[in-house]
């Protein structure tokens, strides 16, 4: 049945939404993050997205198929009272474009709210249909 | 009799599937508005419901495994419509072709016409009925 295919489409799209959203608080939370878990500074990490048949071979819902870590250069900051100061007194800090981030999560919270649009707007035309002949 | 019924009903029935599976269409275009590469899709819908109406389409053909099994006529094997590739108005740069403003427009426009379909199968069993009891 096409409609409760919507709801699969739809679902799969809020997941991966939600997962970007994660990667995009990760890296605004980490912005400053001059030191990570395995003593590096942090990278800012980006979700990367791919259509996956859904259903009925023509339509395709989304999938998170990784997240990558941005390979761009880190920022050196100079301050030599840094206990993490290198020898020349710069600090390296997260490569995370916080101007970046935050469109990707407007972005990404726009996208969400369409696909809750859409999740709304299915369930709606299922239910009418389930009360035909009454 | 039972065959009138079916015929009163079928155009509409029709509709409805083919409208389904549009719905279905539009909701995986919404889905992957961020998914680089992804190509949006939609129906003819007019050429779709001739050739539904027609039996003709990408039908599914019944297995005869013994003699005296048929194949339905007509409509009954007619399937969905084939997708087609919408025409791009302004390209993105990762090669994604959905235009969220029609998608959504285009989403709305299908849902109303589901529910219209509906009404009009509604009232169509609501005649049969008053047919039947007088």
């Amino acid at each position: 049945m096409p409609i409760s295919n919507v709801f699969d489409i739809a679902g799969s799209a809020l997941t991966a939404q939600s997962h970007r959203l994660n990667t995009v608080a990760s890296n605004l939370a980490n912005a400053d993050s001059v030191a990570g878990p395995d003593g590096k500074p942090y990278r800012a990490k980006q979700v990367v997205f791919s259509a996956v048949p859904m259903g009925e071979a023509a339509a395709s819902g989304v999938r998170v198929t990784g997240i990558v870590e941005d390979p761009s250069p880190m920022k050196q900051v100079h301050d030599p009272r840094h206990p993490l100061a290198d020898s020349k007194g710069y600090v390296t800090m997260p490569n995370v474009n916080v101007v970046e981030e935050m469109v990707n999560m407007i972005s990404a919270s726009r996208s969400y709210q369409n696909n809750v649009e859409v999740l709304n707007t299915a369930k709606t035309l299922l239910l009418k249909t389930l009360t035909l002949g009454q | 009799m039972a065959n009138s019924i079916d015929d009163a009903l079928r155009f509409h029935a029709d509709a409805l599937n083919l409208r389904a599976f549009r719905q279905e269409l539009l909701a995986a275009n919404i889905a992957n508005a961020d998914t680089p590469g992804y190509q949006a899709r939609d129906i003819d819908f007019r050429k779709s419901l001739q050739e539904a109406m027609a039996g003709r389409g990408p039908s599914v053909q019944l297995a005869q495994t013994a003699r005296g099994h048929v194949q339905p006529s007509g409509a009954a094997a007619a399937g969905p419509g084939t997708p087609l590739y919408r025409n791009v108005v302004q390209a993105s740069l990762d090669g994604n072709t959905v235009d969220m403003d029609v998608e959504r427009a285009q989403f709305a426009e299908n849902a109303i016409r589901y529910e219209a379909n509906l009404t009009f199968i509604n009232s169509q069993l609501k005649a049969l009925l008053a047919a039947i009891q007088g």
